[in-house]
């Protein structure tokens, strides 16, 4: 195909080429961007957990009264284990993306306090008895809490568990211990210490850094005792089958608003709690996409508006090429190539953009860099989307009879 | 002459329906999705107590260790320890001064077989009304004695009043909280401040329903109701007694009337932390006093999310523009021979131009009004939406007119081009090609 004659036209159409070089630029630039932070939030909302989310049911009971927990979270858990298809019951202090957070930052020297900057910041978890069945949890190495730790563990009036054994998630493990096993390691806040007795799969915290996903799995469990939980323990899990979970959850919360009339019980499913941490996210997720589609429309007729007028402008033109001899396919290759060449410089022209744009964001929000395949993917998807637009104009232009060179002169 | 110009406008928009409609829908996609963002930016950045909000300003002290300090460039904590809350309250410098923290309330309602539930409560003190205007419905707030005495008052938001009370005045009535009676001191008229500035870094959120109950600070700790957020700084050997742990939970904030008031206060303030550094409870000596807007600014309150979407919009309204200025240029080309003839017949060009700008502005006016179609759609979605601040979402009277105006400015900016490119086409090249 000669490109010549191409330019040439083009350069006798400068503005309208302008324009469409320019509105392809700007799709080009949102689009990239757009894109990007999609996926961010799809990959955030996404975040895996190792618990059993699918078959987990919570329930808190709040407005207890502190001094008879001893006796009732025992009663509130026999009769939580009495309803059908409970597998296990289990009591919690809060639950990943639950956003009821307890944070404490540790060191790994004895000497740590809570001030240190080396220290690391973590999420407390306080777990009953069969806490890791009811949650799910994986033990990658060592082992959960025995009885007597369970058993022995309570508050007095620190707010940090009197007793000495932790279990803590791989990230956590290797951010305190990089590249070495946590099993038997010791983490520091003066004057309270802990020792690792097992390490677990990764489980998120309440709340999660959505520009630091390393961080977002630094949490630790403790042992609790009912008895000595001062209030702390308020969430009470289930665990089912994932077709139970809806009935689960509205009779054990029934069961412990019964049991405890003068406490708030509140039941939610683990998808409820999971969906509803993530639901700004994944209804800016969803803008965006609407944004991008109706963006991507509009340059598509407004490509498919100006090719169009170009044809009606030049069915002379195309004519006498027709009656010079040249085919159907010759004018369509004329114009799909005049839109591949707009298409081309628009996207170089909309991938600087999308470039310079991507540093702005990073500059003003919390943004990542954007990898470098977004930019030839969103210049590939307006050379489609330019191809797309211009086959019905080009065919129009096509079927423009040679006749019409000789017309009207 | 006006009339004749959107006449001829009329017609020529007419003549092509679907280029015209094309223009029309894609500017108005473009104006919604503007309109929308920004009545959303707007309402979240706007002044909480506009009458207000200039004397109301937030101190800030720094009662870290010196581990991770840079004299000069760290800023100070966003709250407060309870000594330094009532050493600041108890200097009365300001107009109005109160220490606020945010907790839950549990509230037992009077009628049989009735279930408790959790209510949004403020732990503060006596001033916090007449510092932030809270208007009343009925009674008042409590005094400066009844902090010190912990008295069983508390105030509570018309709503609950309805819930509990159907609306009646129930000013010396009495309410369960917490499983404690309490007497009523007064009830609020509907108040919710946007943002809830007041909650900011005190672990609450910061759009939405305001709050249910106020309570006395210290009536409310010695009730044991803790606040939402408590951030630690060093080892705490009693987390009951907030109160003397080395943990911040309150926010502080002080009225002030004039510039000499704020400047007195900046230097009462340096030299109370300058004092506590000569004591050895400080070992960092910055301090803030932000007004409201500028700590609101700092908070940095509104959503990263609700600012790239009016950048986005922004983006889309330039794509939708660009592709306004190609259609209608497309169309003013094709009319070169008519362009022609008017020229020929006497049109200036000027008349030309004016008659083009016409035929944009319409199509500008009809964007603008199916853009307020599709922002009315969009801000009925974001209601729909799980965000705190969705059922804010309401365009008001200016941004109706603000949408006209980005309308017009759009389709005008748009139809320069085009315009002048009709005016300066020569005529006699066009008569003979016609």
């Amino acid at each position: 195909m000669e490109i010549r004659p191409i330019f040439a036209s083009l350069r006798k159409h400068r503005i309208p080429a302008l324009l469409i070089v320019l509105e392809i630029a700007l799709a080009c630039a949102v689009l990239c961007n757009a894109v990007f932070m999609i996926s961010q939030r799809v990959s955030d909302i996404g975040l895996p957990s190792a618990i059993d989310e699918q078959g987990l049911v919570s329930v808190t009971l709040r407005g207890t009264d502190d001094k008879l927990v001893a006796s009732e979270i025992p009663r509130n858990l026999a009769a939580l284990r009495g309803i059908a298809g409970v597998q296990q019951a289990a009591i919690t202090s809060s639950l990943p993306l639950s956003t009821n957070n307890w944070g404490w930052s540790f060191g790994v020297n004895p000497d740590s306090v809570i001030a240190n900057q080396k220290n690391i910041n973590v999420s407390l978890y306080f777990i009953g008895e069969n806490g890791d069945k009811a949650l799910g949890l994986h033990v990658l190495q060592g082992r959960f809490f025995n009885g007597d730790e369970l058993a022995d563990s309570k508050f007095d009036t620190a707010p940090l568990p009197e007793t000495h054994a932790v279990v803590m998630t791989h990230a956590a493990a290797e951010n305190f211990w990089p590249g070495q096993s946590a099993l038997g390691k010791t983490i520091y806040s003066k004057p309270y210490y802990y020792t690792v007795v097992g390490v677990v799969e990764d489980v998120l915290r309440p709340n999660v850094s959505t520009t630091n996903t390393r961080k977002s799995y630094d949490a630790v469990y403790f042992p609790m005792s009912a008895a000595g939980s001062k209030g702390a323990l308020s969430y009470y899990i289930l665990r089912g089958a994932p077709q139970d979970r809806d009935r689960i959850m509205r009779e054990a919360e029934q069961k412990l608003a019964e049991l405890n009339p003068g406490a708030v019980a509140k039941g939610q499913t683990y998808m409820d709690i999971r969906e509803k941490y993530f639901a700004n996210m994944s209804s800016m997720a969803w803008m965006l996409v609407l944004v991008c589609v109706v963006m991507l429309a509009v340059t598509a007729f407004g490509i498919v508006g100006l090719t169009s007028f170009w044809v009606g402008q030049r069915r002379r033109q195309i004519g006498i090429r027709r009656a010079v001899g040249a085919t159907r396919g010759h004018i369509m290759q004329y114009f799909q190539t005049e839109n591949f060449l707009l298409s081309t410089a628009g996207v170089a022209l909309g991938m600087v953009l999308a470039f310079g744009i991507n540093i702005y964001l990073m500059q003003h929000y919390e943004m990542s860099r954007m990898p470098w395949y977004y930019l030839p993917g969103g210049a590939l998807a307006l050379w489609l989307l330019g191809q797309a637009s211009v086959f019905g104009p080009a065919q129009k232009a096509a079927s423009v009879p040679p006749v019409v060179a000789t017309r009207s002169v | 002459m006006f009339a004749y110009y959107l006449d001829l406008a009329l017609r020529s928009l007419k003549r092509n329906k679907v280029l015209t409609s094309l223009m029309i829908l894609a500017l108005a996609l473009g104006i919604g999705a503007t309109i929308t963002t920004l009545t959303v930016l707007r309402l979240l950045s706007g002044d909480p107590l506009p009458q207000k909000s200039a004397q109301l300003f937030y101190p800030q002290v720094d009662p870290n260790a010196k581990d991770g300090y840079i004299a000069g460039q760290t800023k100070p904590d966003s709250i407060m320890t309870y000594p330094d809350a009532m050493n600041l309250l108890h200097a009365h410098r300001g107009t109005h001064q109160a220490a606020m923290a945010l907790t839950q309330a549990k509230v037992m309602p009077k009628q049989a077989n009735a279930r408790p539930f959790f209510s949004d409560a403020v732990m503060t003190t006596s001033d916090f009304f007449a510092m932030f205007d809270a208007p009343f419905q009925y009674g008042g707030g409590w005094t400066a004695a009844d902090d010190d005495g912990r008295a069983q008052l508390v105030v509570i938001a018309g709503f609950l009043n309805d819930k509990l009370f159907a609306g009646a005045n129930s000013v010396g009535r009495m309410i369960r909280i917490d499983d404690h009676d309490m007497r009523i001191s007064g009830v609020l008229k509907p108040w919710a401040p946007q943002p809830r500035f007041y909650a900011q870094d005190l672990g609450g959120r910061s759009y939405g329903d305001g709050d249910a109950v106020f309570l006395p600070l210290q009536t409310a700790r010695a009730m044991e109701m803790g606040p939402q957020d408590t951030e630690c700084y060093a080892a705490v050997p009693d987390i009951r007694h907030l109160e003397t742990a080395p943990c911040e939970w309150l926010g502080v904030w002080v009225e002030l009337h004039g510039d000499e008031a704020v400047a007195g206060y900046r230097t009462f303030l340096d030299g109370y932390v300058k004092q506590q550094v000569a004591l050895g409870r400080f070992q960092r000596s910055e301090t803030s006093l932000l007004d409201l807007m500028g700590w609101l600014r700092q908070e940095q309150v509104v959503p990263d999310d609700v600012r790239l979407q009016a950048g986005l919009a922004f983006g889309f309204l330039l794509i939708c523009v660009v592709n306004t200025v190609g259609l209608l240029l497309a169309k003013c080309l094709r009319r070169s021979p008519e362009i022609g003839v008017r020229r020929a017949l006497g049109a200036t060009r000027r008349e030309i131009f004016t008659q083009f700008m016409v035929e944009a502005g319409i199509v500008g006016l009809a964007g603008g009004v199916l853009g307020l179609l599709f922002a009315e759609l969009g801000l009925l979605g974001i209601r729909h939406q799980p965000a705190q601040y969705a059922s804010l979402a309401h365009l008001d009277a200016s941004m109706f007119l603000f949408t006209f105006v980005v309308a017009l400015v759009a389709s005008l900016v748009a139809g320069i081009l085009p315009a002048w490119r009709a005016c300066v086409l020569a005529p006699a090249p066009q008569l003979k090609a016609a």
